[in-house]
Order: C-alpha cells, then structure tokens, then sequence
C-alpha cells in the first residue's frame, strides 16, 4: 500500500486505535487535515484555541487511561498548545501531539508561522521529535504513542514538515507491529528484596501511614491498592492527584494532605514512625518545609520513574516499579505468610487519629445568609450522588472540590495539579465528556478560570456536549485573594475581576442555558435543574461569598503540624 | 566532589540540546561537556565534568538516564580511571621568553606546533590540573589565547562503556 505522508499520519492513528483527535488546523497541516477528510475511523473535534486542543486531549487521557492526541500547526499553533503540553507534563498524562512544522527547505529561515517546535518543547515533553523524511513517519509515531503511555507517562511532541506529507510522495506504508529502543527500557516488576524489606518495615510499624498519588491512577492500581490497605488497616491519605484510588468516603481515608490537606492526614503524616509513598513524588505542596517532613518516619517509595526516588525527600527503602505489580506482590506476601500487623499499637494510633479527626476541620459556617462555597459542593455531591466526572480549573474551587466531593473511584477527579493551569476545566471536560458520552460531566470553575478558557463553549455547542459548568462566582481570584489577605495584609493587588461578563447571557450567547443563583435555599433546587438537563450545557452562575478562605492551610515553608485552621485561625 | 561523567547517546540531532537543557532547566553546574562519534556511527560519546553533593550527582546521573537519547552513562570518578584534556595555547615569545617558553614546554611534556617570529603555539595533552599548571607556569602576561578541549576520559582496566 502506497501512501503520502498525510495519509500516514492520518492512517497510523487508526492503526493505534485513535478514536478521537482534538486540534485546528492551519496552513503546515492543512495535507493531514485533507487526508482526515477522506476517512471516518479517527473522529476529530475541532477546538477555538490550540490550548484547547491540548487541554481536551489531556482530560480524554485523564478520563480513560488512553493515550490523548491532538493535531496543531506549525508557530502559534504549537506555541498555543504549550500550556498544555506543559500542564500534562506535569502530570505525567500520556499524550501525543503532532504539531505542523513549515517545509524542511526553509526551516531555519525565520519563515512565516515557523517556531522551532522541538525546541520550545523540549523542557515539557517526555521525549519529542523532528520527522525529516517521510519515511521515518510510521516508525516514529509509533515510537511517540509507546513512549507517550510507557514506564512514567508524559507527552510526546512529533513536529511534521509540511514537505514531510506531502500529497504527491507516496511510499510504501506498514505500521510497525513491534520496538525496539536500547535507549529506552521502562521497568515491570519492582526488586524482590526490596519489597520484602518494605513489607517487614510495613509490619514492624507502630504508627504506620499511607500516602498515594497520581502515580496509582496513572499505573491502574487502584484495586491492589484498596485491597492491601484494607487488609492491614492502616490509614491512607493521598495527594491532589490521587483522589478516588482509594474510596474517599471509607472510614480508613483520612482526606487530602499537604497545603490544603486535613488536619488529621498532614498530623498523621507529622506523627508517623513509618511512610509508605506510592506513586507520589513528594511535591512542595505536599510536603511543606522538607526539614521537618515526616520527622519520625522510615520512608519507603514506590514509583515506576527511578528520578523520582530522593529527589525532595531521602527514602530508606526505594521500589522502583510498576504500582500495580508491586502492590499485589506485597498483599500477596502479607497474605501467603498469615503476617498481620502489630494490632495493639494500630489500635493506639487510630485513637490518636480519631481524636484529631474529632476537631473537625473542614467545618465552615452553614447559617450564612450567602452561598459558601463548601456548601456548593456538598449540594453538588448530594445532587449527583458522588457519580460525577468532576473537571476543575484552579483555584479556590479547585481546592473546596478536593476537600468536599469525595471521589470513590479513580479518574473521576481531574484536575491540573503540578502545573495549576488556569483555563484547564472546561477543554479538559470536553475531552472528558467525549470519552464518556453518557456520563454526567461537571466543570467547576472560577470566575477568573473560566474567562481563559471561554471561547471552548463554542466546541460544547458544536459536539452537543451536555457538560454542567459550576461557576463558583466570588468576583476575586480567590485564591490570590486569600494569599494576599493573610500574607499581603489584606492589600488585594489585582486580584479583584472588575467587569465581569453577565455568565448566563455569555452561556446564551453560545446557544448554552446559563442560571444564577445568589441565595442557598435556591442552590439545590437549580442544581437539580441543570443537571436534569441531559442533552444541554448548563452553565451555572453560582454567587459566592467572596470572603471565604481554604482552610486548613499550610502557609509555604511550615511543618505539616503548623496548619491555620478555620475561623480561630488558630496554628495547630 | 568534581564527578566525570561519560555517557552514550544516540547520535542524532537534539541529543545534545536535550543534555545541556537538562543541566540548566535544573539548575546543575556543568564545568565542561564533550561530545563526539564513536566507532559505531549511531552513537555519540559525551563527557560531563559536574560538581555537586552526592544527592545533586545520584540525581543528575537519573535525570540523565530518563532521556530517552540516553543510552547508557558511567562516572567514571567512582573507580580508577584516565582523564586527559588537550590544549592549545598562544604565547608571545620574543628575545629571552623564547628560551624559557621552549624549556617550560619540555618540562611539561609539552610540543611546540607553531613557530612565528613573535610567538609560539604549543599542544598539551594530560589531566586538567597538568594544563592548568601550564597556565600558571607561563610568565605573567605572555599568553594570547588558550583553548582547551575539556576532559575525556576512560575507565582503567579491560571493562568499558559499551552496549
């Protein structure tokens, strides 16, 4: 079979399984984008902005495990795209973005629309590419699909010269069925040794802790995971981007840690004699001042990316491996020798845990004449019975939804952890809903986040997206606004959004139904309204009170047990 | 500590780029980076002189390592090893300096590979140090230019860095 560099791109995406490609097109990709046209396989949904095309393939991987793809010109295409290559980087969500490149000929040449691509990329790409003969165009986007969803996923940038597709060269195409990359080698199994070593560790705890991350979602090992910490019954925390690994409604969870973690998991993690990190790379916002992370503790670390191991934080027993292997290696040698842990300490170190539970962290004030935005997402739970795909953007709302929806299941929670893109949400949830098109899709969001992203309510229109967009409104970029009240004493530099737009006339004007509700007695009702609405965006204009704080709170640079807490701000 | 780091990398376009952006995207010292062919064509050989606290080295050799051009790396500072530099220096050699600039140049092993009327280029080979004690050995404000290659190094005995 004879085929033109357009027609392979086009060809190896169904031969990868590709369902669905998000991108706009332009002048170095308009020969892809003529060979799509002639087939039905791999759907494509065209976005109002590159950074769109990034963020939906990014949430469609987030929500499925498969690999997102999306297709961007050359220039500002691809510099659009940045952002969110950048922000799945940093989530490590695999992806594979081709990007048009102007004619081999003339690059170099500062010719129009040409960035050098690669270039840009390379800090926020696992791994990109420069295709310069069409020949090597089936061989490396295979290469760029197996590196992008291997070992430690990432995105993976294949930067095509328009010459490089060009409609009148055909070769001979085969997709290759097999790699191989001496260069390139991701880890299965961990070292058995090892694992034993971490388990006699696990078992000779008297004040054990679990703490997780994105890295279970990613590696599918949700189920291994919930069952060995059932089996042992120790407590489990887990990291922005872990939640929903293990059923956040069980009474072992003990709720996110770190800045704007529970009193009792950041206490736990500061008491604990033993950790256990799975999947997790010790972050700054999880640990706080490094100094005093985890001062009593053992440390043992499960991650598939080597680079990861005491890198922050000086682990005591490293595993490198696959999560999902290595967890049901440990259940299996916990359950083969009969082994348990040392109850009666487990049973002390539950009092100890239930008693800072009982201070009740997360409590805010229900009797508020005004919409809180706690009470927004406890309706929002209520209202969808912890079923929903729930999509954030960045912020405060980011943070309430972590605290107040608890996820059972993993891959319901996305969001932009590492990065904290604001503008994220609502691509990310359009990506979401087209993986699950019969699933119950909210984006919440702020007024600040929202207005980055907006024009992707005109892709919603156009593919009939029912996404339920929950607006907390509080008319400040809320979470520099609280920063800058207790830090800033109170001097609110910029962070005040003067001239919003009217939400629900902007929802109107896209052919969306936009709501406002202003007072908590409306709030449920409305909700339950929109979410009734199965085959309509519903964009709904929550107003909030613009005082309210994320609490607890670690401020940058403390201790996990040096924590602000509501209303007595008092430090833990 | 001084760690001397060889690494074999896939000898295509970028490779390079991807190495030096490592090394200033997270902020580790690198003190000089060589890279050339091997015998087979597809791969290229690079040695990195870096600086750092044990941690800082482990992380860079890891970091390294997760390129995917990144084939295979070696510190070669962990074991007994040969390092060598070459230099090229000009000298201003007039009247009496000629003299003194040919015995300096026996005494370091040096040779002498340009010879005008007013100057001298010489060519020495060795560890850093050696060439650097050249450079101070030169009488004060008798050098036009050095250029020095960075080291390059091996690994002593019959086990190399191979595939």
């Amino acid at each position: 079979m004879e085929l033109s560099g357009g027609e392979i791109v086009v060809r190896a995406l169904q031969d990868e399984g590709v369902e669905l490609v998000f991108g706009y097109p332009g002048g170095a990709v308009l020969h892809i984008y003529d060979a799509l046209f002639n087939q039905d396989k791999v759907r494509h949904i065209l976005v109002r902005h590159e950074q769109g095309a990034a963020h939906a393939a990014d949430g469609y991987a987030r929500a499925t495990g498969k690999c997102g793809v999306c297709l961007v010109t050359s220039g500002p295409g691809a510099t659009n795209a940045v952002t969110g290559i950048a922000t799945a980087y940093m989530d490590s969500i695999p992806m594979v973005i081709l990007t048009g490149q102007v004619p081999t000929p003339v690059i170099g040449s500062d010719a129009f629309q040409e960035v050098d691509t690669v270039g840009i990329t390379r800090p926020c790409v696992k791994h990109n590419f420069l295709v310069k003969d069409v020949r090597d165009l089936a061989t490396v986007i295979r290469k760029a699909f197996y590196i992008a969803t291997s070992g430690r996923p990432g995105p993976v940038v294949v930067d095509i010269p328009k010459d490089v597709t060009d409609p009148k060269v055909k070769i001979p195409y085969e997709y290759p069925r097999t790699l191989q990359m001496r260069s390139y080698n991701p880890v299965e199994k961990g070292h058995p040794g090892q694992i034993r070593r971490a388990v006699d560790a696990l078992l000779a705890a008297k004040r054990p802790m679990v703490y997780t991350g994105g890295g279970v979602v990613l590696g599918e090992a949700s189920a291994p995971l919930t069952e060995l910490v059932r089996q042992i019954g120790f407590p489990i925390t887990s990291t922005l981007m872990g939640l929903g690994a293990y059923p956040m409604s069980d009474r072992q969870f003990l709720g996110m840690l770190g800045m704007h973690g529970t009193y009792e998991a950041n206490m736990a993690m500061h008491e604990c004699d033993t950790l256990i990190a799975i999947g997790a790379r010790f972050d700054d916002r999880v640990t706080g001042k490094i100094e005093q992370f985890c001062p009593h503790a053992k440390i043992i670390h499960l991650d598939v990316d080597p680079s990861s191991i005491s890198k922050n934080v000086r682990v005591d027993i490293p595993i490198v491996g696959q999560v999902a292997n290595v967890l049901e290696e440990m259940r299996r040698l916990i359950q083969d020798a009969g082994r348990t842990p040392d109850q009666a300490a487990l049973a002390d170190w539950w009092r100890q845990i239930e008693a800072w539970r009982g201070r009740r962290c997360l409590d805010y004030d229900r009797n508020s004449p005004r919409i809180k935005p706690q009470f927004a997402v406890e309706t929002l739970y209520k209202v969808t019975n912890g079923e929903l795909y729930l999509v954030s953007d960045v912020g405060q709302h980011q943070m309430f939804a972590a605290q107040f929806y608890p996820f059972d299941k993993p891959r319901r929670w996305i969001n932009s952890g590492g990065l904290g893109t604001m503008g994220f949400g609502l691509p990310a949830a359009i990506g979401v809903q087209l993986a699950h098109p019969d699933a119950t899709v909210a984006c919440i969001s702020g007024d600040a986040s929202i207005l980055m992203c907006i024009q992707e309510l005109a892709t919603c229109k156009q593919f009939a997206l029912p996404i339920k967009v929950v607006l907390l409104n509080n008319g400040y970029m809320g979470m520099v606004r609280q920063w800058q009240e207790m830090f800033y004493e109170g001097r609110y530099s910029h962070s005040y959004v003067d001239a919003l737009p009217d939400f629900v006339k902007l929802a109107e004007s896209f052919g969306h139904v936009g709501m406002r509700v202003e007072r908590p007695e409306d709030l449920e009702g409305a909700m339950r309204e929109a979410f009734a609405m199965r085959d309509r965006l519903v964009f709904l204009d929550v107003i909030v009170d613009p005082t309210e704080n994320v609490y607890p709170m670690i401020e940058a640079g403390k201790g996990h047990h040096e924590m602000y807490l509501s209303a007595e701000r008092e430090l833990a | 500590m001084r760690h001397i780091i060889a690494v074999l990398l896939e000898n295509e376009a970028g490779a390079l780029s991807r190495v030096a952006g490592l090394f200033s995207a997270r902020g580790y010292n690198i003190e000089s980076l060589t890279v050339a062919p091997t015998e087979d064509p597809t791969l290229s050989r690079m040695t990195l002189v870096t600086t750092g606290s044990d941690e800082i080295v482990e992380q860079i050799k890891k970091q390294l390592n997760k390129l995917i051009d990144v084939v295979k790396l070696f510190d070669l500072t962990e074991g007994a090893h040969i390092e060598r530099e070459m230099m090229m220096i000009k000298v201003k050699a007039r009247g009496e300096d000629r003299e003194e600039l040919k015995r300096l140049a026996d005494i370091f092993r040096a040779k002498i590979i340009d010879v005008t009327d007013t100057s001298y280029v010489v060519e020495l080979t060795g560890a850093s140090r050696k060439l650097d004690a050249f450079v101070e050995a030169v009488p004060e404000g008798r050098i036009i230019e050095v250029v020095r290659s960075g080291p390059t190094g091996i690994a002593r005995g019959e086990k190399g860095l191979t595939l």
